[in-house]
């Protein structure tokens, strides 16, 4: 077939999956406004200064981006795609020619897209609070890419296979249970003895301890953390590369 | 000839233990409007959607474009930039407005028509802010109408495009049709609709209860000849009427009150009846002569199956 090659179908969806993302108020008040108003009052209020010390921004801030990150790409878009899949939207575009891996590539493209911007405003926040950034804040770009896309490879696995009222349950649940065992806002050291030792091998206990290696302590993030959130990208590809269905 | 846009064979179409089509087979000839009728239920819908690859077949062959469609469903990405498909349950985001949701789908097909031209030839203002959501059912189906369209498809199929419509949107997607027919794209649609049928169909094909009952042009599903049919009491003792008529001529109630003559129209047995009415008070309004009507022939046809 000559034309539209793959490539270019896959930038079109992700900029109409981008375009209605940021026309929905909801969402931005989730991708936006919710992780500014969060590291505004993790930061400022006493709230956690016994786990977050001094200096409670750097922690702050590391926490606020590792909860975006898995509110944008993995519960938000879970949810949305589960209900274009209930709409019967999901049912046409895979009449077209559009492929499913294309669709899948492009949802994910157009997340990441709006964590890049959503990451920028807590980012400039965070400066403006004072944060300064050290030479290991370069890690936060490739690990915030690194996150996103494991966490959206599992948010279309959930969204491609459960009913979408299923999806909306499952996919908040599976929030709080990723934000709380992963020690993403109560530090996995203050967690009770088993849920510390598994925290580093949930993808949001990877996440939040690589970002904060990187963000405060000014250190490259350890090996196992990026291991751990490749190896839950990669099987969560697998998954829903198999389990999505576009009815 | 050359090879049939849709070849359909023995198609067996399952939901759990209950079959949807149990046997259908039918060819949809290229460059011509093939019409798929017959009842709610009797799998017009599921055959779509297996022809274009969004349900699997339980068993028999379904041919696109001289390529065959694997069992399992799917469509191979080659087909899908020459299908195009206005499905009847879903197919539009709600939150988008019609234009820039043409737009993006014409943006996956490489030679894509004029999505604001094809719009407005559907009675869609292109400009409109509204968002699908808010547009009326029949403004929305208009819409999914466009989209099935707007990537220059060499066969689409369209189940119940018409559906919903008023006599605008149903000559507006009559038009585009004739034109898609003019073009040399082939159509497969279905409706309720006997009107659409006459007007568009080349080729019928009736199903009833997921098998083909008859199929052919309208032509030759109404027949040539012209018949008889009267109205009077339901139920009535005809045995005086029907001695009178030539031999092997019956009178069927086709439906409650309303009778056919089962010959070729003729000015004898027009006058026995007239005759007959006379005698038993029966008014003639009700006197008709002239061909069957096209939605009799399939409310017989389909109704045979129950």
């Amino acid at each position: 077939m000559s034309g539209v090659s793959a490539g270019s179908r896959v930038a079109s969806q992700a900029r109409w999956e981008a375009r209605l993302l940021l026309r929905n108020g909801e969402q931005l008040l989730l991708t936006f406004l919710i992780p500014v108003g969060l590291l505004l009052g993790l930061s400022l209020t006493s709230l956690m200064s016994d786990a977050y010390g001094d200096d409670r921004t750097p922690q702050a801030l590391a926490t606020v981006l590792t909860v975006s990150v898995i509110s944008a790409a993995f519960t938000s878009l879970a949810i949305a795609t589960g209900f274009e899949r209930r709409s019967g939207a999901l049912r046409f575009l895979g009449t077209t020619p559009l492929s499913r891996a294309e669709l899948l590539g492009g949802k994910a493209l157009a997340t990441l897209g709006v964590t890049v911007l959503s990451s920028a405003a807590v980012l400039l926040t965070a400066v403006a609070l004072g944060w300064r950034p050290t030479p290991a804040a370069t890690w936060i770009a490739p690990l915030l890419l690194l996150g996103t896309a494991a966490f959206a490879a599992w948010g279309l696995a959930l969204a491609g296979a459960l009913r979408a009222e299923a999806v909306l349950a499952v996919a908040n649940g599976l929030f709080l249970v990723l934000i709380l065992f992963g020690g993403v806002i109560v530090p996995a050291a203050s967690l009770p003895g088993p849920l510390a030792s598994l925290a580093p091998w949930l993808p949001s206990g990877a996440l939040a301890e690589a970002l904060t290696a990187a963000v405060v302590d000014g250190a490259a993030p350890p090996t196992t953390a990026i291991a751990v959130l490749g190896a839950w990208l990669a099987v969560g590809a697998a998954v829903s590369a198999r389990t999505f269905r576009w009815s | 000839m050359p090879a049939p846009a849709v070849r359909v064979r023995d198609l067996v179409v399952r939901y759990g233990s209950r079959s949807a089509v149990a046997g259908l087979t039918f060819e949809a000839q290229a460059g011509e409007v093939t019409a798929l009728v017959g009842p709610n239920g009797a799998g017009k819908t599921s055959t779509v959607e297996t022809c274009v690859g969004l349900r699997s077949a339980a068993s028999g062959s379904v041919e696109i474009l001289g390529i065959r469609q694997p069992a399992e469903g799917g469509v191979a990405g080659a087909l899908r930039s020459n299908v195009g498909v206005m499905l009847q349950d879903g197919g539009l985001y709600p939150t988008a407005r019609p234009l820039e949701l043409a737009r993006h789908i014409a943006s996956l097909y490489a030679d894509p028509d004029d999505p604001e031209r094809l719009l407005a030839a559907l009675g869609v203002d292109p400009g409109t802010r509204t968002t699908i959501r808010r547009l009326s059912g029949g403004e929305q189906q208009r819409v999914k109408c466009a989209l099935a369209l707007v990537g220059r498809p060499r066969l689409v199929f369209l189940d119940e495009p018409t559906a919903g419509l008023d006599t605008s949107g149903r000559r507006a997607v009559h038009d585009l049709i004739a034109g898609l027919r003019a073009g040399g794209t082939s159509v497969v649609l279905t409706t309720h609709l006997m009107d659409d049928v006459e007007r568009l169909a080349d080729h019928v094909v009736v199903i009833s209860r997921g098998r083909d009952v008859s199929r052919g042009s309208v032509a030759d599903l109404v027949g040539d000849d012209d018949t008889i049919a009267f109205s009077g009491p339901v139920n009535a003792d005809l045995r005086d009427l029907v001695g009178v008529l030539p031999d092997g001529c019956r009178i069927e109630e086709d439906r409650p009150g309303r009778y056919r003559v089962s010959a070729a129209a003729d000015p004898m047995i027009l006058s026995a009846i007239a005759a007959w009415c006379a005698q038993h008070g029966v008014r003639t309004s009700g006197l008709t002569v002239g061909r069957r009507s096209l939605e009799d022939v399939v409310l017989e046809l389909t109704e045979g199956q129950e």
